[in-house]
């Protein structure tokens, strides 16, 4: 039995349909992202998932059960984040795995928890004074109280400085390296990259891509380009001499050769050189997560969050 | 399904939580014993606060002996009554502005012959001024009265009597075996309220919060179920209504010598009340959709009985319809009870008053289950 069996799932709301028959299944001790900008659905089918919505069509077993309807025994299984995690104000985060280990009726150390979330130094700080970091790590310590198999977090590092993204990033392959099972949804390309082992990219309520990384971009990447910096006329040059395809970014000064073959590099870099025009900095470059993530969901939304997020380019010299 | 041991692990979160949130501790407790103090303050004080009357004297005489006086006889009748402190004013003034303009609506003119014309047998005839408005008017235009009555009751003795005639006298008394006072009533009335606002407003606000939030969302992932949440709510807010009870009799009885019947017949009211409005407040906060709507709808809900169910002015005291209105209202039927056994003792009536609120609570609390949402669809 699989952990996670999706078929064909619907859920609208009105006229919009926020998950449009998806499928998917999720190995057991693997690590599954739903990658897609807002509004693709990420949220609607991951709470599906976890029976805190009731769906609209389709088929979904988590654990063997139907998450909706033996919700109340499926939750005493699984672990969740949700999104925005907030907790009661004045309450420390290690009183809070006591209340989490009282409900579900469990013997826990939450000191070991807490080490397990890397957050012992604020174990007795109130919620509402833990920076942001801290909140989702509480959130994350207490998905973990009933010792699940199963995890599902639900934009972890949103909001989250760099540091404090890494932090969690290490409590999740923590997490990963004891073989639980978890997915995740993010916005971060780079964190789907750094944690996932599959990933499905969501648009408009629909899976448009799914697999590991590296088959993702080969299926979708335009492959390997060569990058030289100069001008609009070197790449006519370059053109009139070679049988290569030749582009020019003039935004960016950058002649772009996409290369069927890796030699073909060598024949543009000849036709440069015999110019005796001026060029710059020269690299090969191969399409990122980043750049097959932004073609298939062009036209949707795409927040602020996520440029920043960009991951650094795959720059070779 | 319930749990008692969720319920005492929630219970053991919530209550922590809220006595370190110095903010709800105020309005639970600090909160109604302040409103008793000010009160108390206010209506025990008795006589000590004595009116100011103006008074302008036209009867210059002349006089035959200062025993002829008459007019300042009267006068200082009345300001040796210690109700009125009687202030006089030159009789050249133009006595109605001079009132205006020492912003005071009290006074009182004795014309001309006054003293003259008493003495003869002749009517006289002295002008009260006052605002039927102001509660000190009423003092004045009584006292002035009674003190006429009485200078009219001895002009009779002198001319047809020579032994002292017998003169009604009133001894004020109350229904209640002891005397009781404002503050009596007081107790009962902000017990009431207490037991309306702090459970009412905070339900209204945690419940509006946490949806937004989520909490609930969170929650319902663990095994804790809705009846063993909103439980361990309705036992905090029992918890505190009956330290608050305890702090506020104490006040009552040690600062101002209140009168208080304490019964066996004052717990089911301390429990069935806060169970009523924390689940009035559950209901509110669920069945709107912000929480700035729920703090509308909790308000519109709660203004009325804070100040109409008996809580501050007895019923009695208030136009017909506002007391036919008091009667849809759940907390009039708690403060009535509290008062049939705290300052009445009249346990028959409480009992009426207990079936009352029993059966609103039963519905409320079950209305707000049933219609509280962990999850959505």
């Amino acid at each position: 039995m699989l952990p996670i069996e999706v078929t064909s799932l619907k859920k609208h709301y009105g006229d919009l349909k926020a998950v449009d028959g998806i499928s998917f299944t999720v190995k057991e001790g693997e690590v599954f992202g739903l990658l897609g900008p807002n509004g693709a659905g990420k949220t609607t089918c991951i709470e599906i998932m976890e029976g805190l919505r009731e769906r609209d069509g389709g088929e979904v077993k988590v654990l063997g059960l139907d998450p909706w309807k033996n919700g109340y025994q499926l939750h005493q299984k699984i672990g969740v984040i949700p999104q925005d995690f907030t907790f009661f104000e004045k309450t420390t985060p290690r009183e809070a795995i006591i209340y989490y280990a009282d409900l579900f009726n469990v013997k826990v150390d939450p000191d070991m928890i807490l080490r397990e979330v890397l957050l012992e130094d604020s174990a007795k700080v109130h919620f509402d004074n833990l920076s942001g970091g801290q909140k989702q790590k509480t959130g994350l310590a207490l998905s973990l109280v009933n010792s699940p198999e199963l995890l599902f977090l639900d934009e972890p590092t949103t909001g989250l400085d760099p540091n404090a993204r890494r932090a969690i990033w290490e409590v999740i392959r923590g997490l990963k390296a004891k073989g639980k099972t978890i997915i995740l949804t993010t916005h971060y390309l780079d964190e789907a990259q750094q944690l996932c082992d599959r990933v499905a990219i969501m648009n408009h309520g629909k899976i448009v891509a799914m697999g590991t990384s590296e088959e993702i971009i080969q299926q979708h990447g335009s492959g390997e380009r060569l990058e030289i910096h100069g001008s609009e006329k070197l790449a006519d040059y370059i053109k009139a001499n070679t049988d290569l395809q030749v582009d020019y970014n003039a935004a960016r000064g950058e002649i772009i050769i996409p290369l069927k073959k890796r030699i073909d590099a060598l024949a543009a870099l000849a036709a440069a050189e015999q110019s005796g025009m001026d060029w710059g900095e020269i690299q090969t470059r191969q399409d990122s997560l980043d750049d097959v993530f932004i073609r298939l969901v062009s036209g949707a939304e795409i927040n602020s969050d996520e440029t920043e997020a960009k991951p650094n380019d795959r720059r070779r010299r | 399904m319930v749990s008692g041991k969720r319920i005492f692990s929630d219970f053991k979160v919530f209550s922590r939580g809220y006595l370190r949130n110095k903010f709800g501790l105020f309005f639970g407790l600090i909160f109604p014993v302040i409103l008793i103090l000010i009160f108390g303050a206010i209506f025990s004080g008795g006589s000590s606060g004595t009116v100011n009357v103006y008074a302008q004297n036209q009867d210059t005489g002349p006089f035959a002996s200062p025993q002829m006086d008459i007019a300042s006889k009267f006068l200082t009748a009345l300001n040796d009554s210690g109700t009125i402190k009687v202030i006089t004013v030159d009789a050249s003034e133009n006595f109605s502005q001079y009132l205006a303009d020492h912003s005071s609506s009290d006074g009182i003119i004795i014309p001309a012959n006054f003293s003259a014309n008493y003495l003869a047998g002749r009517q006289v005839n002295m002008t009260v001024y006052g605002n039927p408005a102001s509660s000190s008017s009423g003092i004045v235009s009584g006292t002035v009265n009674g003190y006429a009555n009485y200078f009219n009751l001895n002009y009779f003795q002198r001319k047809y009597s020579d032994t002292t005639p017998a003169i009604i006298g009133i001894t004020s008394a109350t229904v209640n075996t002891q005397q009781t006072n404002y503050i009596d009533f007081l107790i009962p009335g902000l017990i009431g309220f207490s037991i309306l606002t702090s459970p009412m407003f905070s339900l209204v606000n945690i419940s509006s919060e946490y949806k937004k939030t989520k909490l609930f969302k969170q929650l319902s992932l663990t095994p804790l179920t809705k009846i063993e949440w909103l439980t361990s709510k309705v036992i905090w807010y029992i918890v505190l209504t009956i330290a608050g009870f305890l702090l506020m009799v104490g006040v009552g009885v040690f600062a101002f010598g209140a009168h208080v019947n304490l019964a066996i017949g004052l717990i089911p009211f301390l429990i069935l009340g806060p169970m009523l409005f924390a689940a009035l407040g559950m209901l509110v906060g669920t069945v709107t959709k912000s929480p700035e709507t729920a703090g509308v709808i909790g308000n519109i809900v709660t203004f009325p009985m804070m100040f109409l169910a008996g809580t501050f002015f007895p019923i009695s005291t208030m136009p017909a319809y506002l007391q036919t209105f008091a009667h849809v209202l759940p907390l009039f039927y708690i403060v009535e009870g509290l008062n049939n056994v705290m300052v009445y003792g009249n346990i028959p009536g409480a009992l009426i008053d207990m079936a009352v609120v029993l059966v609103i609570t039963a519905v409320i609390f079950v209305a707000a289950v049933k219609l509280f949402k962990w999850r959505e669809d």
